[in-house]
């Protein structure tokens, strides 16, 4: 996989479509900002959130037993998947067992992790996401570069061609509300002829059995209604102890992802409807074993908002394709290297510590100290650039050293400042790819001092 | 046997067990929590009317969507055009006007929770084009918190809290009202 | 009360000013600290980069350089926080708990320590006030746009506190320059471009001096400034505090 600075280079290529993606997430974030502070114990939620997320951890086995067994009781069907390949068989089949063969489904990150589509069409089985921006990324063929606004990274225009060339809308027109009339139209159909709908989950409740699923479109419950059968898939981290803890959650959710103070749907799912089938599939996938990691176990409390994708200056900056990861940006950069360290060592560099995911996020992750903490195993477990760690290890050893530090020092300014500028800033000089450097002083601070104070 | 690994992995993965915060009541505004719903309801693009200035419900409904041909309801005040009891969800892709009885509102954010024995068909409030709502004045509170106290989530077996229109902003963060869901949601103060 | 001041090694090379300022500052309002010549750098370079076993010698270092003062002193919020919270690898001696409580940043030592109410300092210029991250929202320098707290901003008290001064307000107040350290040559781009975007809000708001807490984020803006040959200055917020034009 390229690394990430690469893909944030090719993306900055287009500075002005660069600078549209920035504006359109900085509006997101600016929404939030509004609507967090209109609520006078935005701060106290997001502290008992967090804390009631600490608590289900440190009891989540006994609260997915909880959770299933009231499910169960509910007429529920529950299974339980280790990992995305078994994820995938046992939705297969239930659809199987059930002969659906047309599937819709709405958003579900944790779908995209295990690649479900993939694996259903392998299996001959049609699946339509009802999302509008998943849908239009579908359409298109590639991955969601956000997990709440799937098709962020397109513009009007791009939609229009697709959609003319897939709905056979009018070439040219990229109104988006015509555009959204066409796809509205597009999928009604496919949720007339649905056998089985395909759900995620955002919140899971151990004390009743059920799952909450948020939606502005309501597009997930057009699936799950009109579909014999309706499978919602959960990650372990989804539950929640009581029903009244959805009164935080849902405080939070909408006001961090979009500055909504509420999704337009929230659809509570209990048992199936009559003559109708419901399961639940719980996932690990890589689960338990952040939970296991004292140092990113927190990052479980996620409640996929994406406000930290909006605030990240780096993300709004390079796309959530620059990430190659499911899950992009900050929270992406703390849970998939956990997943496969090697394969994503670069992430949690595409970061400047700001802090500010930290901040905005509704469960208070530190985001940017797990980012922290993730770069120091890297290059412990031997990923970083094996250069870079020479470079380190010589800086460490000069900067500990008083004598080499001010004999370094000396030196390095008398270069620059003898140095012709076609030496300084030759290619390998990366600094000087759009900066210039400091102008040398002739005398550094302690050598003033000394002068100064001290004689 | 997936079960059981799962589980046994989590159990020697979790932490140390920290304790379960309580939920303290937030204090409320000072305004009636109705004014605040409808403030809240009208910026989510929802219509708010009080039925006490119309003619009855059916009269209103008639007013305000002349054109509609099919007009779904299972209240005894309202004509019905489909047999809500005797169809299948599918045919209630007809619908052009469903009307409801809402339980209880939600002022902080102009919600409104439908609980299932209301909707008779769990897909009518989705796949009607434009959704009505009765609500009593008297069955608002200010927030989600004291909302969850309120009602019973699993009394049926499905549940919504509906806060406006369906809507998107999918393409290029523009807001179109009336994604897949219903187009318009009218809620009448009783 | 033994103070020390604890120069970052690129202000102690590339920008003594910044230090002199700050010493002269603070001999001003009748504090002397002591500069021990010993001290080279807190480790932040290369624990950042991943390598805070390479940085091992320099904590030890700073520790055994710093440990016998009450307060150490700093203008760089990066360079507190870092001792502050990243410190907590070494064995937490008593020497080390101290120094990760009492290592400070020029403006906290100014408001909280010497608690200052007023500055004899004039500056007649229109200064854009950039926040750098580590100050604001790791050592909680101001409230941030993030969080519903009251608003406050320690590096404004101080600014305001100036005569002449004009501050000039910003459309992204807290917003990150994309310098982060090793950051700037490991992502150039998304830096340089972070940069450039901070400066042009800096531009829109008509600034003659772009001001902050640390220099290594001004030394990422001059260094574009001055690639653009913008005539937009940057100076260390210590210079402003001890200029008297």
């Amino acid at each position: 996989m390229k690394a990430h600075p690469i893909k944030a280079a090719a993306f900055l290529q287009n500075e002005a479509r660069a600078d549209w993606h920035d504006e359109s997430l900085w509006f997101v974030r600016a929404k939030r900002d509004k609507a967090a502070h209109e609520i006078p114990e935005w701060e106290q939620l997001r502290e008992l959130a967090s804390q009631i997320k600490d608590h289900t951890l440190s009891r989540l086995d006994d609260y997915l037993e909880d959770f299933e067994r009231h499910a169960l009781e509910n007429g529920v069907q529950v299974h339980w998947a280790e990992d995305a390949a078994a994820h995938n068989r046992i939705i297969q089949s239930i659809l199987k067992k059930h002969r659906a063969r047309r599937v819709v489904k709405s958003k579900s990150m944790l779908t995209e992790e295990c690649q479900l589509n993939a694996y259903l069409e392998q299996h001959d089985i049609e699946v339509v996401d009802t999302d509008l921006g998943e849908r239009i990324i579908q359409m298109r063929g590639e991955p969601p570069s956000h997990i709440v606004m799937p098709a962020i990274h397109l513009k009007k225009e791009e939609v229009g061609q697709l959609f003319h060339e897939q709905l056979r809308t009018e070439k040219g027109a990229t109104d988006p509300k015509y555009l959204t009339e066409a796809a509205r139209q597009h999928l009604r159909h496919s949720f007339l002829k649905a056998d089985a709908a395909i759900t995620g989950v955002n919140f899971a409740i151990a004390e009743t059995g059920g799952v909450v699923v948020c939606t502005n479109e309501g597009n997930a419950d057009m699936g799950t209604h009109l579909a014999r059968v309706q499978i919602h898939c959960m990650g372990i981290e989804k539950i929640i102890p009581q029903t009244k803890h959805l009164g935080v959650f849902t405080r939070l959710l909408a006001r961090s992802a979009t500055g909504q103070p509420s999704t337009i749907y929230t659809s509570h799912y209990h048992r199936p409807r009559p003559g109708a089938a419901m399961h639940i599939v719980i996932v690990d996938n890589g689960r338990s074993k952040q939970l296991s990691r004292p140092d990113f176990r927190n990052s479980l409390k996620c409640i996929r908002c994406g406000a930290c994708i909006n605030t990240c200056p780096i993300y709004r900056r390079s796309g959530g394709h620059s990430y190659g990861s499911t899950v992009p940006g900050p929270i992406g950069s703390i849970l998939t290297p956990g997943l496969d360290l090697k394969k994503y060592s670069s992430l949690p560099f595409a970061s400047t510590l700001c802090g500010s995911c930290s901040d905005v996020c509704p469960v208070k992750i530190d985001i940017h100290e797990q980012l922290y903490r993730w770069r120091q195993i890297i290059t412990r477990e031997g990923h970083l650039p094996r250069t870079k760690k020479w470079v380190m290890k010589i800086a460490g050893s000069i900067l500990s050293r008083p004598g080499w530090y001010e004999q370094a020092g000396k030196t390095a300014r008398r270069l620059l400042r003898g140095l012709p500028r076609i030496l300084v800033y030759a290619p390998l000089n990366i600094w000087g790819k759009g900066r210039e450097l400091p102008p040398p002083p002739r005398q550094s601070f302690r050598e003033w001092y000394r002068k100064n104070r001290e004689e | 046997m997936s079960k059981k690994k799962m589980l046994s992995a989590i159990k020697t993965a979790k932490p140390p067990l920290s304790s379960m915060p309580a939920v303290p009541p937030f204090p409320t505004e000072q305004r009636p929590a109705s004014e605040i719903f409808g403030a809240q309801a009208a910026q989510s693009g929802s219509r708010v009317l009080l039925a006490a200035d119309f003619d009855g419900i059916s009269q209103a409904i008639h007013f305000l969507y002349p054109q509609a041909r099919c007009i779904a309801s299972p209240l005894p005040q309202v004509t019905s055009g489909i047999e809500l009891k005797n169809c299948e969800p599918s045919d209630l892709q007809a619908v052009d006007v469903a009307v409801l009885n809402g339980q209880l509102g939600v002022a902080e954010n102009g919600a409104v929770w439908i609980a299932e024995e209301d909707m008779v068909h769990r897909v009518l409030p989705f796949i009607t084009q434009h959704l009505v709502l009765l609500l009593p004045q008297d069955q608002i509170v200010y927030n989600m918190h004291e909302a969850y106290q309120q009602i019973t989530i699993d009394e049926g077996g499905f549940g919504l809290f509906v806060a406006g229109p369906s809507k998107t902003a999918d393409i290029e963060q523009s807001l179109v009202i009336g994604a897949q869901a219903a187009r318009s949601l009218t809620i009448f103060l009783t | 009360m033994k103070t020390a001041l604890f120069i970052p090694c690129y202000i102690d090379q590339f920008y003594p000013q910044v230090g002199i300022a700050t010493l002269q500052l603070l001999e001003r309002l009748g504090c002397e600290p002591h500069f021990p010549e010993a001290q080279t750098c807190c480790g932040q370079p290369m624990a950042n980069t991943g390598c805070e076993q390479e940085a091992q010698e320099s904590y030890q270092h700073f520790v055994k350089v710093f440990q016998h003062y009450d307060y150490v002193v700093t203008p760089s919020g990066s360079c507190a926080y870092h001792v502050r919270k990243h410190y907590d690898v070494l064995e937490q001696t008593e020497a080390v708990q101290h120094l990760r409580r009492n290592t400070l940043d020029l403006a906290e030592f100014l408001l909280q320590v010497l608690k200052i109410k007023s500055l004899d300092a004039r500056f007649p210029a229109r200064v854009g006030l950039h926040q750098s991250c580590h100050g604001l929202r790791g050592l909680r320098l101001g409230s941030g746009s993030e969080r519903n707290i009251k608003e406050y901003s320690a590096l404004r008290t101080l600014l305001n506190m100036v005569d002449g001064i004009e501050i000039a307000e910003l459309q992204r107040p807290d917003e990150c320059c994309g310098f982060g350290g090793t950051f700037a040559i490991q992502e150039p781009d998304i830096s340089v471009k972070m940069g450039k975007d901070r400066i042009a809000d800096h531009q829109r708001a008509a600034v003659e001096v772009i001001t902050a807490g640390d220099m290594s984020c001004l030394m990422h803006l001059e260094g574009i400034l001055r690639r653009q040959q913008s005539p937009i200055q940057v100076k260390h917020i210590a210079e402003i505090l001890n200029s008297q034009v």
